[in-house]
Parts: C-alpha cells; sequence; structure tokens
C-alpha cells in the first residue's frame, strides 16, 4: 500500500477542511461562551402557563438594569436568557417579575453568571495551558527520540501534525457555531487538551515504528521505510481510534444528553483527526524534510 | 517467559478482591475479633458532582485590587469561616476550597435554597460589644446576646443568660495597630462613629472596671475590661500582644469575620432534574459504548479478545474502586475521561496483540510471539502514556486556579486511568495471555487468535 505517494491529496483534503471552517468562524466571529467573556446564562422552564413573550423578558431584564437579554427556547420548552453579568439579587428580582408575570412557578433548570475580570484570566491561563502542554510533549518526544538521527526534526512533526488537530477541532467548533449555535466554553477547553494528549499518543505509536524500522533495515530509502511503518500501524490505529474510542465517543454523543454533546463530538473530531494527521500529515512531513521537496515546489514544480 | 506466575496471579486477585469489597459497600469496616472494637473505618459512598446531582457552586474573589498580595493564610482563613457559616446552614456534603491565590470555590451538592446560602456567603461577620458585667468568659465561649439584626426580641434557651449588646460592629470607623508606650507590646486604637461615641461613651463612664467582651457570630474573641471612661469617641485595648496578635485582631475588628473582604464573582446552580437526567443518559450511553466495544474486541481478537475484556473489567473495578476509596467527585467529564481512558487501556493491549499476530505470522511459536509483542510494543506504550499524564497535570493545574472543577474533574480520570491501564497492560494482560497460553493446545490460529 503507497500511502506517502499520495500525500499531496491528504494535504489538500486537511487544507480544505480547515479552511472552511476557520472561513465560517472570521465570518461569524469566534463564538466565545460567558466561561470567557464575563456574563449570564439562565435557563428556566414555567411549569403551566406557556412562557411569556420574548419582549416581555426583555423588558423584565431592561428594568433591572441589563439592556443586553437575548432569549432562546430549547427543545426542552425552556428558555435560555443571555446576558451580562447578574449579581444574585438582580436575578432573584428578574425571577420573582417572571413570576408574577407568567402566573406559573418558575423553576431555575440551570444559571451560569461569570464575572468579567474573571473570564479574561481564564481566558489568559486557558493560553498558557495550551502552550506549555505542547511544549513539554513535545520536548518529551525530542528527548524519546534522542539516538534517533535528527530527533529536532520528530519534535517538529509532531507540533505540526498537533497544530492541525487544533485547527481542525476549531473548525468544527466554527461549522458547529454556524448551524447548531455551539460555543466555546470551558468544556471545550478540556476536549482541545485531551486532543492535544492524544494526538501526540498516535504520532509516537507512529514514530515509534519507524525508530524500531530504521533500526532494523539499515539500506532502505526513508520514503518506502516511513511507509512500510505507516502500513504496519495501520491496523492498530483503526482499531484502537475507530473501533473503540470513537464508538465510545459517539454513545456518548447520540445518548449522553445535551450538557456532553458538543464536548463529545469535538473530542470524537478531534481523535479522529489525531489519527489521520499522525498517518497522513505527520510522516508525509518527515519525507518531506528528508527530501527537501520544497525546492521543487515553485519553478521546476512540472518534473516532480 | 514470565517466572512467577503464582505471584502475580495471587497479587491480582488480592487487588481485585479489594477493590470489589469497596465498591460494593458504602463502609469500609475492620473490626479485631478479639475485642469486638472497630480497628478501622472509612466511608466510601460515592460523591456525585454537581452536574450530576443538581446544586450550586460559587466562585468568591478577594475584594481587592489585582496586583495586592494576599497572605495565602489569610485566605485559609477566610475559607475556614465560609465553612463554618455554611455548615452552620446544615447544608450537607458541602465543599470550600482555596483556588489559587485569590479565590474561593464553594460546592452545595443538591442544594435547592440558593438563596439563604448566598446571602450567608456575602454578609459580613456580627461584631458585638457585649457587657458582660463581671464575667470574664474564655475566647471561644458561646454567648447568647439580645441583639437581633431585624430588631425582634431574643429568646433565651432554658437555663442560659441573655447579655446585653451595647453596640454591633457598625459603629467602628477604624481600626489601627500601635506599638504601646513602652514599646514591647502592641495595642489597637480604634475610632467609632457619632452614634457609637454616644452610646460608648455612656456605657463605659457607668461600668468602669467591668468586662467588655468582644464578641464575633456570638463567638468571643477577646474579653477586655473597661479601665476608663471613653468619651470622646477614641480608644484603645491592650493587653500582651504582639504584633501578628494586635494585627490579626485588627483584621477581625475590621472586616467582621472574613481577613480579606469577598465579593462572589462566578455563580452556577443546576436544577436536580438536569442532573438526575445526564447522569442517567451518560451511565446508558457508557453502557451502549461499552458492550459495543466488547463485542468488537472478542469478535476480531478471538481468544486474546476475551482476555483483554477480562483485563478491562479489572481495570474498571480499580478505577471505580480508587474514585470510592479517595473520595473524588465524579462528574460528567469525569465519566467522559473515565471512557477516554478505557480507550486507552484497549490501545495497549491492541498494540500487543497486533505485534503478537505479526510474530505468529513470521512463524514464531505462541509464547515467543507473545513474549516479542509484548516487548516490542511497550516502547511506544510507555511514551505515548506519558504523553497523556504530562495533559492531564497541565490540566489539573489549570482547573485547580480556577475552581473549574469540571476540568479538574476530567483531568484527575484520565490521569488515574492511564495510569491504573499501564498497570493493566503490564501486569494483568501479560498475565492472564500467559496463564491462557500455557494451557493453550490447538494449532487452529485462525479460528482463535483471528489470524
Amino acid at each position: 500500500m503507497d500511502i506517502l505517494g499520495k500525500r499531496y491529496y491528504f494535504f489538500a483534503l486537511s487544507l480544505l477542511f480547515v479552511v472552511s471552517g476557520l472561513i465560517l468562524l472570521a465570518i461569524n466571529g469566534v463564538p466565545l461562551s460567558i466561561d470567557f467573556t464575563g456574563g449570564s446564562m439562565l435557563e428556566i422552564q414555567f411549569d403551566s402557563a406557556p412562557p411569556p413573550d420574548t419582549a416581555d423578558i426583555i423588558s423584565i431584564y431592561e428594568d433591572a438594569g441589563i439592556d443586553d437579554a437575548q432569549v432562546t427556547s430549547t427543545e426542552i420548552d425552556s428558555l435560555i436568557i443571555r446576558s451580562s453579568f447578574l449579581t444574585n439579587e438582580v436575578r432573584d428580582g428578574v425571577l420573582t417579575n417572571l413570576q408574577s408575570t407568567s402566573g406559573t412557578t418558575v423553576s431555575v433548570i440551570r444559571f451560569d453568571s461569570v464575572g468579567p475580570s474573571i473570564g479574561k484570566q481564564v481566558t489568559q491561563r486557558a493560553a498558557i495551558a495550551i502552550a506549555v502542554a505542547s511544549l513539554l510533549v513535545v520536548l518529551f518526544i525530542i528527548w524519546s527520540f534522542r539516538k534517533v538521527e535528527n530527533a529536532f526534526r520528530y519534535g517538529v512533526c509532531a507540533i505540526l501534525a498537533m497544530l492541525h488537530d487544533i485547527a481542525i477541532i476549531f473548525s468544527v467548533t466554527g461549522i458547529g457555531a454556524y448551524f447548531f449555535n455551539w460555543q466555546i466554553d470551558s468544556l471545550f477547553l478540556t476536549a482541545l487538551l485531551t486532543v492535544i494528549g492524544f494526538s501526540m499518543q498516535d504520532t509516537i505509536v507512529v514514530f515509534d515504528r519507524i525508530r524500531e524500522n530504521s533500526n532494523i533495515f539499515r539500506k532502505l530509502e526513508y520514503e518506502t521505510l516511513v511507509n512500510h511503518s505507516i502500513v504496519q500501524t495501520l491496523q492498530r490505529s483503526i482499531n484502537t481510534q475507530l473501533m473503540t474510542v470513537e464508538f465510545l465517543l459517539l454513545a456518548l454523543a447520540l445518548f449522553g444528553g445535551v450538557t456532553l454533546q458538543e464536548f463529545a463530538i469535538v473530542l470524537l473530531v478531534g481523535l479522529l483527526s489525531g489519527t489521520y494527521s499522525s498517518i497522513f500529515v505527520a510522516a508525509p512531513i518527515l519525507v518531506l524534510w528528508e527530501k527537501r521537496e520544497w525546492q521543487t515546489w515553485f519553478g521546476r514544480s512540472a518534473e516532480a | 517467559m514470565i517466572r512467577n506466575l503464582t505471584n502475580r496471579i495471587v497479587l491480582i486477585v488480592l487487588v481485585v478482591a479489594l477493590a470489589l469489597w469497596v465498591n460494593l459497600s458504602s463502609e469500609i469496616k475492620i473490626v479485631n475479633p478479639l475485642t469486638d472494637l472497630t480497628m478501622f473505618s472509612r466511608s466510601v459512598t460515592p460523591r456525585l458532582g454537581l452536574d450530576l446531582q443538581g446544586g450550586l457552586q460559587v466562585l468568591l474573589e478577594a475584594d481587592l485590587p489585582e496586583n495586592a498580595q494576599i497572605d495565602s493564610a489569610q485566605m485559609e482563613v477566610a475559607r475556614d469561616i465560609v465553612q463554618q457559616r455554611t455548615d452552620a446552614l446544615g447544608v450537607n456534603e458541602n465543599i470550600i476550597q482555596v483556588a489559587g491565590d485569590r479565590r474561593i470555590v464553594g460546592e452545595f451538592p443538591g442544594l435547592e435554597d440558593t438563596e439563604s446560602v448566598l446571602e450567608t456567603i456575602q454578609q459580613t461577620g456580627l461584631l458585638e460589644f457585649v457587657d458582660t458585667g463581671d464575667f470574664s468568659p474564655e475566647p471561644g465561649t458561646i454567648l447568647t446576646t439580645d441583639y437581633s439584626p431585624s430588631g425582634e426580641p431574643v429568646e433565651a434557651p432554658e437555663g442560659e443568660v441573655v447579655f446585653h449588646t451595647v453596640m454591633t460592629g457598625a459603629e467602628l470607623s477604624s481600626v489601627i495597630v500601635s506599638p504601646d508606650t513602652l514599646g514591647s507590646n502592641y495595642i489597637i486604637n480604634f475610632a467609632l462613629k457619632s452614634s457609637g461615641s454616644k452610646l460608648f461613651a455612656d456605657h463605659t463612664s457607668a461600668n468602669v472596671g467591668k468586662f467588655l467582651t468582644i464578641v464575633l457570630d456570638k463567638q468571643v474573641i477577646s474579653s477586655p475590661i473597661i479601665q476608663n471612661a471613653i468619651i470622646g469617641g477614641e480608644g484603645s485595648i491592650s493587653g500582651q500582644f504582639t504584633y501578628e496578635g494586635a494585627n490579626a485582631f485588627a483584621v477581625q475588628l475590621r472586616y467582621g469575620s472574613l481577613p480579606v473582604p469577598l465579593k462572589i464573582v462566578e455563580t452556577r446552580i443546576i436544577g436536580p432534574t438536569l442532573g438526575a437526567d445526564s447522569l442517567n443518559k451518560s451511565l446508558v450511553a457508557g453502557l451502549i459504548g461499552m458492550i459495543i466495544v466488547v463485542s468488537f474486541m472478542i469478535i476480531y481478537y478471538r481468544l486474546p479478545g476475551i482476555v483483554a475484556v477480562l483485563s478491562i473489567f479489572i481495570y474498571a473495578v480499580v478505577v471505580f474502586g480508587l474514585f470510592k476509596w479517595f473520595h473524588f467527585t465524579l462528574t460528567l467529564p469525569g465519566i467522559a475521561g473515565f471512557m477516554l481512558s478505557t480507550g486507552t487501556a484497549l490501545d495497549s493491549n491492541i498494540l500487543i496483540f497486533e505485534r503478537m499476530k505479526e510474530e505468529l505470522r513470521n512463524g514464531r511459536s505462541l509464547i515467543q510471539a507473545m513474549d516479542l509483542g509484548w516487548s516490542r510494543a511497550w516502547p511506544s506504550i510507555r511514551d505515548s502514556n506519558l504523553a497523556a499524564i504530562i495533559t492531564s497535570v497541565i490540566l489539573f493545574w489549570f482547573g485547580s486556579s480556577f475552581g473549574a472543577t469540571i476540568v479538574k474533574g476530567f483531568s484527575l480520570t484520565l490521569a488515574l486511568g492511564v495510569i491504573i491501564s499501564l498497570f493493566t497492560a503490564i501486569y494483568v494482560t501479560r498475565t492472564l495471555l500467559a496463564i491462557t497460553l500455557k494451557n493453550f493446545k490447538s494449532q487452529n490460529f485462525e479460528r482463535w487468535f483471528g489470524l
């Protein structure tokens, strides 16, 4: 099986997917949740009577001095009201007013309220967490491949594969935000960091095989060697990722309830991308680097 | 080949038995058979997170300028006080933790009356100056006083004395610590607002030589004697105060009980129905996922697949046992983390089996194939799991400093799962496989190994 021969097709496929989602993100803006921006989200259900009009709810908020309330309804007949930060006193006042307007008991399903200063620091800290995690993992790879020629390249290729996965995740979120109103919250961040960890795991399995094979087949051409290693690990990658992890996550996405759905889908796509990138991005770039193919990209590309 | 197979089996059986014991009981109790005394007891009831049973989470932040240095000991004291106050409300299982250097996170699982908790947390402690006459109570004593915020008369429990509150801490306008005239000890100078000055002047002129006890949330913190009338609205409290002691006292006078003023910066309330719904759905999802994965492993890998499934069950039993033993909170992302680490555990098995099959195809004997498969798969299992542990540690750090308990729960299960999965891969799968293959005679590899 010649996987590496078709490497530019795989690069094109990745690029297409990443670019389309990122364009959506660029057009519609990054949908940051209140975890990062600060603000409130109140989800309520009206026990018997139909919920009051959106306009009424917004005016109740305006009476309380909050003029940016947005009301959306959900599949389970509840209302989600997003607004800027509510103190607990304001929330209690709003709830009392909602109760008297609708003439029925209002039950709170969920209430999240995050102060603006917290949101800013969470964003900063999240960026640091991602940077530190990726840096440590890359250092770890360079260290554990220290006996192989060009250990540095393996580390860099692992980063590139990881960046690819991060881009794919943002792209999926862009698509999800456009069609399903997804938001980037702290659970998304958790999914992102997990994918970083597991993307490395897959890349390491493939690289480990290259490391081992390069000791056995010393005279083999590098491209053939890498291709051989990929084919050897393919079965494991498919079995681990598709058959086990992806099935577990798919079950979580389908039956796991609303709270976890977005999280499970992001993880699912991210881990899939992690496997894909280890085979079709990280390893091909190693070969590309070895052959210095960029010299033929421009000008002499017709011969290539 | 594995040499001390018997030892390994004994260890595995022991670990599984212990884990099962923890899993199936709600309390671990060891009773000395000779004396009938309980030698050891530990509750192992599972703790469900807010997202699974509903409840309230609040994040409190020190209400000080962003660059102000906050003493970690003071945050600890503030935490203790918040804990005491909310405990007094009779809320069960609340967890109050310091998060980072300027925040405190409070969790109240299963709580429905969120308003009273939020009010209690936000109020500053009630400081009272109480006339105790000739009686000088020890610090820490609980006093009944006739002051109540609503102005209603206080009903004394049978047989207790109700003391008169001269004034409350609301009358204080400033509190300053300074060295006394001799310079060896410290005194606390305080100034009163005008309404307080009058009250204080009247009381102290009439009660020289009596005790004026300072009470915080009904608890005595100090009981100084009135040495002379304090007329001008400014007075001092002296005693054998060290600098630290005087400062701590002054802080209590200034902020009520809280050494650091706190404000609520984040509130999350999850209704009980949403929690129960999430719990049921994620359990169903987990079950369905596991059934699919187990069937796949057995159909595809045959005999080793059965061994892998057995070792995954041991893995699950041990992880759940550890969760119950250490009282880790089970959250939704925690369940997701558990499922992911189950995937990792399976990955180790799959790596070994794929390697084994390769060796079998190359014509090795079963035992050789097993040993080679294991030793060749080991470096990638080790490296990839270490990478996952590095990520979980960073996630845990991120979650801890923001009281983002969901992130913390996830990283904890993930890390724990990955570590236990290393144990099951190195120890359990290998041992079980060795036993199985030792007693395995058929040469039909196609049928038993899915070759």
